[in-house]
């Protein structure tokens, strides 16, 4: 495990982001929270990513988690580990029942398909009065076993735990990839009849993916909900939501389970200068982003990080 | 010697089109039997049906004892009946170390081993070895995509036969292959077979490799197993001189003896 180059460079940096939390200004560390929330999404669309699969409906998941920490919050529970871990599980859940029937389609068919069930979630959430209708519903600060941090504090604090989440899933995903299992992917969306003459199921592999994928979402919903104070269906669990994450994995590339993060804060950047300039600007400066991406590094940020660290091996 | 295969009154039908119908083999452990037949016979639907790829109108498949209709492939697989394919069935954008890994990972690990990393020192010293019994061991790094068609075969082959089968089917290993490089191929193959004393089934067309390496003959024509044979007798089976060889095949071999 000390062998994989990812986990000690994620090691590192988690290590890094920790210390420097302390001297950062506070707007800077609220940018960082979101791109853990959005980032945990994103690495649920790269597992499926690399098997060729995208979801264009994983504010399901986000919403649904998000939704759970503000009911569980409703009623009493202040625990952020008990609120992210009950929340995000539940999603996964949400992920394997769903999962039935989604793992029988692919490409178009398998995102709008996503897609309809992240509707359905948005209708129900907008439409019952208990969940806040379209207010939504404010969650209150949390604590963290037992410690109750208040102002500056309680936002560090959420911080360092956003930052353990993550690191938690950066490491759980790299693991799941070098798997057997999670080394089916480009097998899976190459071929799917040697997999199953190789004696697996297709549908067992896309299956788990998505169940993880969703249990990431799930966390990434949750870790929002606590960033943000409040949930509300327009936000989280409406298919525009869907359409950033998908923004983000893009933008941020499938190369490497840190990709995701990387991409998220570029994201969260680009949206918070771009609203500085102009609130009706900003979706032409984000529309233009994602063409020059597509169009010029079409890998993502990931890829152009590899090439200059490749670079540099190279003069060394 | 114990029958590993047993097949009785399969059958396939699409629509009103016969496919197969009557077909009733039984195979032992360790025999090397081809199927020869014009296209459209009906040798790779009943291979098809036998590993699962198809299922059967009627009729029964038994192997080691157990049923095995309607079974999907990796089940039918995972009992120890593998199969290549006449279109090598890989994973093109990745290398042939990797192809054969990924066999190797899903044949050893299950359940929730499969969380194991799929690299490590003992699988890699395992599919090493497997690609010089195959003969590919120089081609290791390239992508399959870049392989020339011999060679893919070879690693469609390679593939199957991680698991160690009880039987392999291959579906014509050598369509697509130069003459010259055909005779070269299928030695490497049989070489490979013969050291795991795998029993093997193959679709051929090309009658002299089926007289070098195949004891027993199972001739196609129209669906039907029309001769069932030690090879030379059925290369002189009116029947399969009729339907299968051709007149000028007989007449060949005639003025040859």
């Amino acid at each position: 495990m000390f062998s994989d180059r990812t986990i000690v460079g994620v090691t590192i940096a988690v290590v890094l982001i920790a210390c420097a939390t302390f001297f950062i200004p506070d707007w800077v560390r609220q940018i960082g929270l979101l791109s853990m929330a959005i980032g945990s999404v994103a690495l649920g669309l790269l597992v499926l990513w690399r098997t060729g699969l995208i979801s264009f409906g994983h504010a399901l998941f986000y919403g649904f988690s998000a939704y759970g920490v503000a009911l569980l919050n409703h009623l009493g529970v202040r625990d952020a580990f008990v609120l992210v871990v009950v929340s995000a599980a539940a999603s996964g859940l949400l992920a394997w029942g769903l999962g039935f029937l989604v793992r029988r389609y692919r490409a178009i068919f398998f995102a709008l398909l996503t897609m309809a069930f992240s509707m359905i979630l948005y209708g129900v959430l907008a439409k019952t009065e208990r969940f806040g209708s379209t207010d939504g519903l404010n969650v209150h600060p949390p604590t963290f076993l037992g410690y109750a941090p208040v102002d500056q504090a309680a936002q560090i604090t959420l911080f360092l735990f956003g930052l353990l989440v993550i690191y938690g899933l950066m490491l759980g995903v790299q693991i799941y990839l070098r798997s057997v299992l999670g080394q089916m992917t480009t097998a899976v969306r190459e071929n799917e009849i040697r997999v199953e003459y190789l004696g697996y199921s297709v549908e067992h592999v896309i299956h788990i993916k998505y169940v993880i994928s969703g249990l990431l979402a799930g966390f990434g919903g949750a870790i929002m909900a606590l960033a943000v104070g409040q949930v509300d269906p327009e936000s989280m669990a409406y298919w525009t939501a869907s359409g950033e994450f998908v923004f983000v994995a893009i933008l941020a590339g499938t190369g490497n389970v840190a990709a995701p993060f990387i991409g998220a804060v570029a994201f969260e950047v680009i949206r918070h200068f771009a609203w500085e300039h102009g609130a009706n600007l900003w979706q032409l400066i984000m529309g233009g982003t994602l063409l020059a991406i597509i169009m010029f590094i079409p890998d993502g940020i990931w890829s152009v990080l590899q090439r200059l660290a490749r670079k540099k091996d190279g003069v060394r | 010697m114990t029958t590993i295969l047993e097949v009785n009154g399969l059958e396939k039908r699409f629509g009103g089109v016969v496919a197969a119908q009557n077909i009733g083999v039984s195979v032992s452990a360790g025999e090397t039997i081809g199927i020869i037949g014009a296209n459209g016979a009906g040798k790779t639907t009943f291979v098809n049906m036998v590993t699962g790829h198809l299922a059967p109108s009627a009729g029964t498949i038994k192997f080691l004892g157990a049923n095995i209709v309607g079974l999907p492939p990796r089940h039918i697989t995972e009992l120890g009946l593998c199969r290549s394919f006449q279109v090598p069935q890989v994973f093109l954008s990745e290398s042939v170390f990797d192809n054969v890994l990924m066999a190797y990972g899903i044949a050893e690990e299950s359940g929730f081993s499969m969380l194991r990393s799929l690299r490590n020192k003992e699988r890699d010293a395992r599919v090493r070895k497997h690609l010089a019994n195959y003969q590919i061991a120089e081609h290791e790094e390239t992508a399959a995509s870049a392989l020339s068609q011999g060679i893919r075969k070879l690693l469609d082959i390679a593939m199957a036969t991680v698991r160690k089968p009880q039987l392999l089917m291959l579906d014509e290993p050598t369509s697509g292959i130069s003459v010259e490089e055909k005779f070269d191929l299928m030695d490497v193959i049989m070489a490979a077979l013969r050291e795991e004393q795998t029993t093997v089934m193959f679709i051929e067309h090309d009658m002299e490799i089926v007289q070098r390496h195949v004891a027993r003959v199972l001739a196609f024509s129209q669906g039907e197993i029309i001769c069932d044979a030690p090879t030379a007798k059925a290369m002189v089976d009116p029947k399969v001189v009729e339907f299968v060889l051709g007149q000028e095949y007989h007449v060949g071999i005639r003025s040859d003896a």
